[in-house]
């Protein structure tokens, strides 16, 4: 038997918070994958403490819904869930190539997979990709179009810095958007600044945060000028400095991202069978890459 | 009976059954078979059916309970504590499975039934909606509903904490199988049914308050420096506010340390909790900032009433009642009205109360 445990953070104060975890594990759960699918979280119930002991297979991949490798990965989500002999040396790791440790759980015996954190696998890229698309309603957007990968930047996390760079860099690669820049909101280049760094007249922005919250639903809008209260709503696109901003809420909302979840699992060893190709065509991705 | 429930005992009868009061041993060429202390010898096989034919309701039980349930060793022991197995005969429980057996697990009550063939089916609804027509409520079957469900209060609020006493009303699973009836309880309750059977089998790990607070980190890590020399008073508090059955329905097993109990009741749960919860913590963390204060003399002058609707205030707020105060009941000392009237009376345009400031 295998499970899928997905850590996240959860919140005491937000109800949505969760809402976007229930609704990637629950569409693993619909391709049968997985014998058991559980959610665990920082600050609901389960608690990472307590989740092992839910789940009745003997070998869990354990993937964390987080944006970056960093004190969540490395620190709270090994010693919450007892991973003996835990050691971030293990992930062998530059920052945002952490793929999997196999270690035992303290307290139930359970083998578990620990895999990186969703937010840096590659798959991520396409589900930044995807978010462009469902803002914009236009399934080949690209043309004519720059994109800005949000992110928090160093302030708490170096390695958060360089997720948001690597997607950049990736997306950049593929040559569908006109302009591909990452941008931050406490380092330059800032969000603040966003028509500065392109040229396009259409850019989408897209926040690398799995859940709505604070950040991309305050902040972030009106620090980019779309609105002057994010209370009064905005529009999509709307007009800044001649610049039509197509901003996207969390990317972790995108349907995508179950997707990467499975992979990571997938690499780590699980057995999934087709799932991937199924989730990836159930939730509006391309067919996977053989590699 | 169901044909192949008799056919699966048949086959496992070559290793032996001892299960509820059914004994089936191979002896020979045949069997001897016990039903509730009644022990005769058959020849064969096909004696041994038209025996266990006899007993229906037996051979049904011990197929559901290896084949049905979860074999899981907490969900097992749970659904089987769910409807008394261990202190009930066979015949007696499917008399009262008949009737359907009702647990209560913290605002749930669980109901188990068991049709012609011995399948086990069970409704969970709220404890307060105990007397209501089901046709009133929201029928349920997916136990991943029960999610959505335990996320908000009756009035909608946002429940951070599972086990808070504010589960909503107004809703029924019905027809859940023993797998179905696990998962809901451990969507609504999360890790209770795990926690439960390890301290029935002995083997709760319980954390107490200072190895649990010696292990946060971050943004957390003050809450090390909770003690201050009284330490141990301070976590007393923090139950009394925190862990209360009107807080909270799990029983609290954790203490201050190893050796050193909490006189605080741990309350009545039927299951327990093995650790600070991450809003105790959470709570602690503004606790452990809160308490570095000295405390200092303020001089305020206040009518014995006042002084009381003040203690009236604070109680009406900790408790959760002040919602629940009717606007024109201004007898009540912590009435909208009346507490408006102390500010009014008593707060300068600052907000300090008796126009005294706080002071650094």
């Amino acid at each position: 038997m295998q499970a899928l445990v997905i850590a996240a953070h959860g919140s005491h104060l937000s109800a949505g918070s969760s809402t976007p975890t229930f609704d990637h594990a629950d569409t693993i759960r619909a391709v049968g994958a997985f014998d058991e699918v559980r959610e665990s979280f920082w600050k609901e119930e389960p608690h990472f403490r307590e989740a092992l002991r839910t789940v009745d297979a003997d070998e869990v991949y354990l993937v964390p819904l987080f944006i970056s490798e960093g004190y969540f990965t490395e620190q709270v989500i090994p010693r919450e869930f007892r991973l003996d002999d835990w050691d971030p040396e293990l992930w062998e790791s530059d920052g945002t190539s952490a793929d999997t440790a196999t270690l035992t759980a303290e307290d139930t015996g359970q083998t578990v997979h620990y895999c990186g954190p969703a937010g840096t696998h590659d798959a991520m890229s396409d589900v930044i990709v995807q978010r462009a698309e469902s803002v914009t309603g236009d399934p080949d957007v690209g043309d004519g179009f720059g994109l800005a990968v949000v992110g928090h930047g160093t302030e708490r996390n170096e390695n958060s810095a360089k997720a948001v760079e690597y997607h950049a860099d990736r997306i950049d690669a593929m040559d569908r958007f006109d302009e591909v820049q990452a941008l931050f909101m406490d380092e330059d280049p800032e969000i603040d600044d966003v028509t500065e760094y392109f040229e396009s007249d259409d850019v989408v922005v897209v926040p690398l945060f799995v859940a709505d919250g604070y950040h991309t639903e305050e902040d972030i809008p009106e620090d980019m000028g779309l609105t002057d209260d994010y209370r009064t709503g905005f529009d999509v696109p709307s007009l800044v400095d001649g610049h039509r901003i197509w901003y996207s809420g969390a990317v972790g909302t995108e349907p995508l991202m179950a997707d990467v979840l499975l992979e990571r699992a997938a690499d780590a060893g699980a057995d999934v069978g087709d799932a991937i190709e199924r989730v990836r065509s159930e939730t509006g991705g391309e067919p996977a890459s053989s590699d | 009976m169901q044909g192949d429930h008799l056919d699966a005992l048949v086959t496992a009868a070559a290793d032996g059954i001892a299960f509820d009061g059914l004994v089936v041993e191979p002896e020979g060429e045949g069997y001897v078979v016990e039903v509730a202390g009644d022990r005769q010898t058959v020849d064969g096989e096909a004696q041994l059916r038209a025996v266990l034919s006899e007993s229906p309701a037996y051979v049904s039980n011990w197929y559901v309970w290896h084949a049905e349930t979860p074999q899981k060793e907490d969900r097992w022991s749970y659904l089987r504590w769910l409807e008394g197995a261990e202190e009930a005969g066979v015949p007696e429980r499917y008399d009262a499975l008949d009737d359907g057996i009702t647990t209560a697990w913290g605002q749930l009550l669980i109901t188990a039934n068991a049709d012609d063939d011995g399948h086990r089916r069970y409704t969970v609804v709220h404890e307060d909606d105990a007397g209501t027509a089901p046709s009133d409520l929201t029928t349920y079957e997916d136990p991943l509903d029960a999610r959505t469900i335990a996320k908000h209060d009756d009035g909608g609020k946002y429940r951070p904490l599972k086990t808070a006493p504010t589960l909503q009303t107004g809703w029924v699973f019905e027809a859940l199988d023993p797998a179905a009836l696990v998962e809901t309880v451990d969507f609504f309750y999360p890790a209770t049914i795990a926690n439960w059977h390890r301290e029935r089998e002995g083997e709760l790990d319980v954390n107490h308050w200072r190895e649990t607070m010696e292990r946060q980190s971050g943004i957390y890590g003050v809450v090390q420096t909770w003690d201050r020399g009284e330490g141990k008073e301070h976590v007393e508090w923090v139950a009394e506010a925190c862990c209360d059955d009107s807080q909270c329905i799990k029983r609290r097993e954790w203490e201050y340390d190893e050796e050193t109990e909490l006189d605080y009741d741990g309350g009545d749960g039927e299951f327990p909790c093995r650790e600070p919860c991450s809003l105790v913590i959470s709570a602690a963390r503004q606790w452990t900032k809160l308490e570095g204060e000295q405390t200092r003399t303020y001089e305020f002058e206040l009518t014995p009433s006042e002084k009381e609707q003040i203690e009236a205030v604070v109680d009406a707020v900790a408790d959760g009642e002040a919602e629940e105060i009717r606007e024109a009941d201004l007898y009540d000392d912590a009435n909208r009205y009346r507490t408006r009237f102390l500010r009014a009376k008593l707060f300068d345009e600052d907000g300090n109360l008796g126009g005294v400031e706080t002071g650094e």
